[in-house]
C-alpha cells in the first residue's frame, strides 16, 4: 500500500512536470478552465437577481451547494483523468502496456495523467464556497468544516467512480461513452442546486443510485441546520462522505470485471 | 520442459462489418453484422531457454495474437500455453515481472521528460532495489551508448536514439524472456545495426530468450537461429531459415554482362536450362536450379555462344524468397 | 467553391457521424437530460415569484429546448483540421490551390455545424413538440413565427460560421489563438442565451446583450419561435445578424490576409 502511494506520487510528479513544460500555454489552460466553469455561477447569479430566491433557498446558500460540487468534480477531473481518456488507450492498443506491468491496472491508469489545469474549476468553486460562508455570517465549528472537506473528498471519489465506469465501458464500446456524461457533467449541473428542488424519479436517481446528494445536500442540511424535506435525519448527514468511498470501491470491482473481459476478447 | 510450450492454441475475434456508402452507413444505424475471424487456428510450438526465434508472417496472420497470449494480455479460446512453468493470463503479475516487451511502433517513455525519469518510474513500477537498478542501468547505458541521452527529453531524440532507450527501458528489470515486435521499423541503417548487435549480445551473453517479429528479413538473417512462419492462424513452416527457403529458393541467380546487344528471344533460344528473368541493357539475369544444371556447365554454355565481359552468381534476394514462400504456402 | 465539392464535404461529415450511431443516441440523451435539469431549475425559480417576467415559463421551456436542439450550431470551437494546418504552418501550401481560402473555410464551417445539428435537432424537435406533457413541451408557433424562426436560424448559421472562421484564423497567432480557443466557449455560452435565456438577465444588461453579436446565435431564433418576439420584428433582428456577419467576415478576411503574410514571410 505504502509502496503503491509512493509510485502514484511519482506518477503525479512526472505528470505535473510534463504539463509545466510550456508555462504560458498552461496558464492559458487554467484561465480558460476557470472562465468556462465560472460562467455557471454567473448564470445562477443572473437568475437570482431576477427571481430573488430559489424556492426556500437564498443565493449564498446555493453558493455552498455550488462550491462543494464543483470542488469535488475538479478533484476527480484532475485525479481520475486517466480513466476519462482510457478509451484512447484502448483504441490505440496502449492499454496493453499497462497489462504488461506487474502492478494494479487501476493505479497505473490513475497515473496516466494528473490534469493540473482543473485547478481552475477548483479555484472558482472555492471562491464561491467562501463567499457563501461569509455572506451567511454563520459560525462554523471545526467539526463542520471537517465535514465539508470530507464531503468534498467523498464527492471527488464518487465522480472518480463514474469515470472508472466510463473507462470500463470502453472495453466494450467506445461509442457509448457520452452516456456517462449524463452523470458526470450532468451530475454537476444537477447538484449545483439543492437536490430537493427536483422531482420524482430524477431526484431519487441522484440520491440513491448515484448518490450525488451525499456530496453537498446531506452535509449542508446538517450544517445549515435545515430540516430536510426528504426526511433524512442529521446524524446520517455526518456519514454521507463515506458514500463516495463505498461507491468508488464498488466501481473498482466493476473495473476489474472489465479488465477480465478485455483479457478474453482483446477488445 | 521447454521454457515456452504452446499446444493447439485457438483464438477467434468478432469483427463488426462496415461497408462503404451512405446507404450502408444508415443501415448500420439499425443493424450491424459481425464476422468471425479465426486469428489462431491450432498453433503449437516449443521454445527452449536461450533461443533467439524469428516469428514471421504477413500482417493479420496471427503474430501479434500469439505474442499477446504469450505475454499474458489475452486469453485463448482453447489450447495450452505455458511460459516458464506458468499459465501467463492466470498469474499475470508474476508472469510479466519476468518478461520484457518492445513495440517498435509504440513508446513507453514519457514524451516531454528526460529519459532518465522514465527509467526511474520503471524502477518503482518493478520494485527494483537501488543496487540492482543501478547495476542494470549501468550495463545497458554502456552497451547501448546512452550516456549522453539520459538527460534529453524524449521528444528531442531521433527515432534510432529513442529505440535504443526503449530497449533499455524493457530490460531494466532483467527479464528472462524478451518479445521484440518490429524493433527496427523505420530506423536508419546504422541504428538498425546497433539494435541488432545489442540483441545478439544480450542473447549470447545473458542467455535471454528472444522472440522477434519483424518484416525485415535482414534482421532475421542476422539474428535468428530458428524461424516459425504463421499464416491464416496456422504455423506453416518452421526450422532454420535456410532450410525453409531452400525449397522455394533452390534457384540461384546468374548475372552476366554481355559484350553486344541481343534480343530477349535470341538469348532465350541460346541458353536452355536457365530462365532469363531480366535484361537491362547488356546485363542479363538468369535464374537456374543448380541441381539440374551445374554452374560451371551453365557458364561454359553461355561463354561458348556470347562474348562475356563479367559474371556473378548470387542467392536470390531474401525478401523475394519470402514473398514467394508466402505464395507457395497460400498465405 | 463549386456545389459538387461542397456536397462532398457534407456527405463526408454525415458518413463520419453515422459511424457512431450509439454516440449520436447518447448525445441526444445528454441534451434531454441537460434540458430537463435547466427546466426544473427554472420551474423552481418561477414558483418563487408572483411578479410577471419578460419571458413566461412556457416560453422559457421552449427557449431551453431550442437551445438544446441547436447546440451543435454554436461556434464553440474551430475546425480541427484547419487549426492544425495553420498551427503547423502547412497552410502556406493551401495558397497553391485555385480557390478563395476564406470561402473554402466558410463552406467547411457550414458543413461542420449543420451536419451534426440536423442529426440531433430532429429527434429533439419531435420529442419536445409531440411527446412531452404540455407543461414541459415546446409549443408550436404561428405561421409567422415559423417563418421568422427559419430566417433567423439561417442568420444564426451565417453568423456562427463567421465566428468559427475567426477562431480558425486566430491560430495564426499561436499563443493568443490558444487563449481565444479556451475562452470562446465561455463567452458563447453565456452571451448567446445557451446558459440562461437572455431576457432573464437583469434589465440593465439587456441593451448590451442585444448589441453584441452573440445574441444572434441562440436568443434571436428562440424568441421568435416561442413568440416572445412578434414575427413583424424579424427584419430588425435579421438585419442585426447580417450586419454582424458582414463585419466579422470583413474582419476575418483582413486577419487571414495578415496571417498568411506572416506565414509566407517566416517561411512557414
Amino acid at each position: 500500500m505504502r509502496d503503491g502511494i509512493r509510485l502514484y506520487l511519482r506518477y503525479v510528479s512526472m505528470s505535473l512536470r510534463s504539463q509545466l513544460q510550456y508555462p504560458a500555454s498552461f496558464l492559458m489552460l487554467v484561465v480558460g478552465n476557470l472562465a468556462i466553469t465560472g460562467i455557471e455561477f454567473l448564470t445562477i447569479w443572473a437568475l437570482f437577481s431576477r427571481f430573488g430566491s430559489l424556492g426556500e433557498w437564498s443565493l449564498p446558500e446555493v453558493a455552498l451547494f455550488y462550491g462543494m460540487v464543483h470542488m469535488a468534480f475538479a478533484i476527480s477531473e484532475a485525479a481520475a483523468r486517466g480513466f476519462d481518456i482510457l478509451h484512447r488507450q484502448v483504441r490505440s492498443g496502449d492499454f496493453d502496456r499497462i497489462l504488461l506491468r506487474p502492478r494494479s491496472t487501476a493505479l497505473q491508469v490513475m497515473g496516466l495523467e494528473f490534469q493540473l489545469l482543473r485547478v481552475g474549476r477548483f479555484a472558482q468553486g472555492l471562491v464561491v464556497l467562501r463567499w457563501g460562508l461569509t455572506s451567511l455570517k454563520m459560525s462554523i465549528t471545526f467539526a463542520e468544516l471537517l465535514l465539508i472537506v470530507a464531503a468534498i473528498i467523498g464527492g471527488g471519489l464518487l465522480f472518480s467512480g463514474l469515470f472508472v465506469l466510463q473507462a470500463t465501458l470502453s472495453f466494450w464500446s467506445v461509442d457509448s461513452l457520452e452516456v456517462v456524461n449524463l452523470t458526470t457533467y450532468g451530475g454537476v449541473e444537477t447538484a449545483q442546486a439543492p437536490i430537493s428542488i427536483y422531482r420524482g424519479y430524477f431526484r431519487s436517481f441522484f440520491t440513491w443510485v448515484i448518490p450525488l446528494a451525499t456530496i453537498n445536500y446531506f452535509p449542508l442540511m446538517a450544517i445549515l441546520d435545515h430540516a430536510d424535506p426528504l426526511g433524512i435525519p442529521h446524524w446520517l448527514s455526518w456519514l454521507s462522505p463515506l458514500a463516495g468511498l463505498v461507491f468508488f470501491v464498488l466501481c473498482l470491482q466493476v473495473w476489474n470485471f472489465g479488465v477480465r473481459h478485455y483479457h478474453s476478447t482483446g477488445s | 520442459m521447454a521454457q515456452i510450450v504452446v499446444q493447439d492454441l485457438r483464438k477467434a475475434f468478432k469483427v463488426a462489418k462496415r461497408e462503404a456508402g451512405l446507404w450502408n452507413a444508415f443501415r448500420g444505424l439499425v443493424k450491424r453484422e459481425y464476422t468471425h475471424v479465426q486469428a489462431l487456428d491450432g498453433v503449437s510450438f516449443e521454445i527452449e531457454e536461450g533461443e533467439l526465434v524469428g516469428y514471421l508472417g504477413p500482417n493479420g496472420a496471427g503474430k501479434s495474437t500469439t505474442i499477446k497470449i504469450l505475454s499474458g494480455i489475452l486469453l485463448p479460446d482453447e489450447g495450452i500455453c505455458q511460459v516458464m512453468g506458468r499459465i501467463p493470463w492466470q498469474e499475470r503479475i508474476d508472469h510479466v515481472r519476468e518478461i520484457g516487451v518492445v513495440f517498435g511502433q509504440r513508446s513507453q517513455l514519457w514524451w516531454d521528460l528526460p529519459v532518465i525519469d522514465s527509467f526511474e518510474l520503471l524502477r518503482d513500477i518493478y520494485r527494483l532495489s537501488s543496487a540492482d537498478y543501478r547495476k542494470t542501468l549501468e550495463k545497458v547505458v554502456d552497451t547501448l551508448e546512452l550516456t549522453d541521452l539520459l538527460e534529453v527529453p524524449v521528444r528531442q531524440l531521433s527515432l534510432g536514439q529513442r529505440m535504443r532507450c526503449e530497449l533499455a527501458a524493457s530490460l531494466l528489470h532483467n527479464p528472462k524472456l524478451l518479445f521484440l515486435d518490429e524493433p527496427t521499423i523505420g530506423l536508419d541503417a546504422v541504428s538498425k545495426l546497433v539494435v541488432r548487435d545489442f540483441v545478439k549480445t544480450l542473447n549470447e551473453e545473458q542467455g535471454t530468450t528472444v522472440i522477434l517479429t519483424t518484416h525485415d528479413m535482414d534482421d532475421i538473417e542476422a539474428l535468428c537461429s530458428r524461424v516459425m512462419i504463421i499464416g491464416r492462424g496456422k504455423i506453416l513452416a518452421r526450422g532454420k531459415l535456410k532450410d525453409i527457403t531452400r525449397e522455394v529458393a533452390r534457384e540461384r541467380r546468374l548475372v552476366v554482362e554481355l559484350d553486344g546487344d541481343y534480343s530477349k528471344e535470341y538469348i532465350r533460344s541460346q541458353v536452355p536450362g536457365a530462365e532469363l528473368v531480366k535484361l537491362e541493357g547488356k546485363q542479363a539475369h538468369f535464374d537456374f536450379d543448380p541441381a539440374r544444371i551445374s554452374p560451371p556447365e551453365l557458364i561454359a554454355n553461355i561463354s561458348a555462344r556470347f562474348q562475356v565481359r563479367d559474371l556473378l552468381i548470387e542467392n536470390q534476394p531474401i525478401d523475394e524468397v519470402i514473398s514467394r514462400l508466402y505464395g507457395e504456402l497460400h498465405i | 467553391m463549386n456545389r459538387r465539392a461542397y456536397q462532398a464535404i457534407m456527405r463526408l461529415r454525415f458518413m463520419l457521424l453515422m459511424q457512431y450511431r450509439i454516440a449520436a443516441l447518447a448525445g441526444i440523451t445528454t441534451q434531454f437530460m441537460f434540458g430537463f435539469v435547466k427546466i426544473m431549475v427554472l420551474e423552481a425559480f418561477y414558483l418563487s415569484t408572483t411578479q410577471p417576467q419578460p419571458l413566461t415559463f412556457q416560453q422559457a421551456v421552449g427557449y431551453v429546448w431550442l437551445g438544446q436542439a441547436m447546440l451543435r450550431l454554436l461556434p464553440w470551437d474551430g475546425d480541427g483540421e484547419i487549426q492544425a494546418l495553420v498551427r503547423s504552418g502547412n497552410v502556406a501550401y493551401e495558397l497553391c490551390r485555385p480557390l478563395d481560402l476564406y470561402s473554402h473555410w466558410y463552406a467547411r464551417a457550414i458543413a461542420l455545424r449543420v451536419a451534426p445539428t440536423l442529426l440531433r435537432a430532429v429527434p429533439v424537435f419531435l420529442v419536445t413538440l409531440f411527446v412531452l406533457p404540455p407543461k414541459y413541451a415546446l409549443s408550436i408557433p404561428t405561421a409567422g413565427g415559423w417563418a421568422a424562426w427559419i430566417l433567423s436560424t439561417l442568420g444564426a448559421i451565417a453568423l456562427g460560421c463567421a465566428i468559427t472562421n475567426l477562431i480558425n484564423i486566430s491560430m495564426f497567432w499561436t499563443i493568443s489563438g490558444e487563449g481565444i480557443s479556451r475562452l470562446i466557449p465561455a463567452v458563447v455560452i453565456i452571451l448567446s442565451g445557451m446558459g440562461v435565456p437572455l431576457p432573464l438577465f437583469p434589465d440593465w444588461s439587456q441593451r448590451l446583450l442585444e448589441l453584441l453579436p452573440f445574441a444572434g446565435l441562440v436568443d434571436t431564433p428562440a424568441r421568435f419561435f416561442t413568440g416572445q418576439l412578434s414575427p413583424t420584428m424579424i427584419w430588425v433582428f435579421l438585419a442585426r445578424q447580417l450586419v454582424w456577419t458582414a463585419i466579422l467576415i470583413i474582419w476575418g478576411r483582413r486577419l487571414l490576409a495578415r496571417g498568411l503574410r506572416r506565414v509566407v514571410v517566416q517561411g512557414g
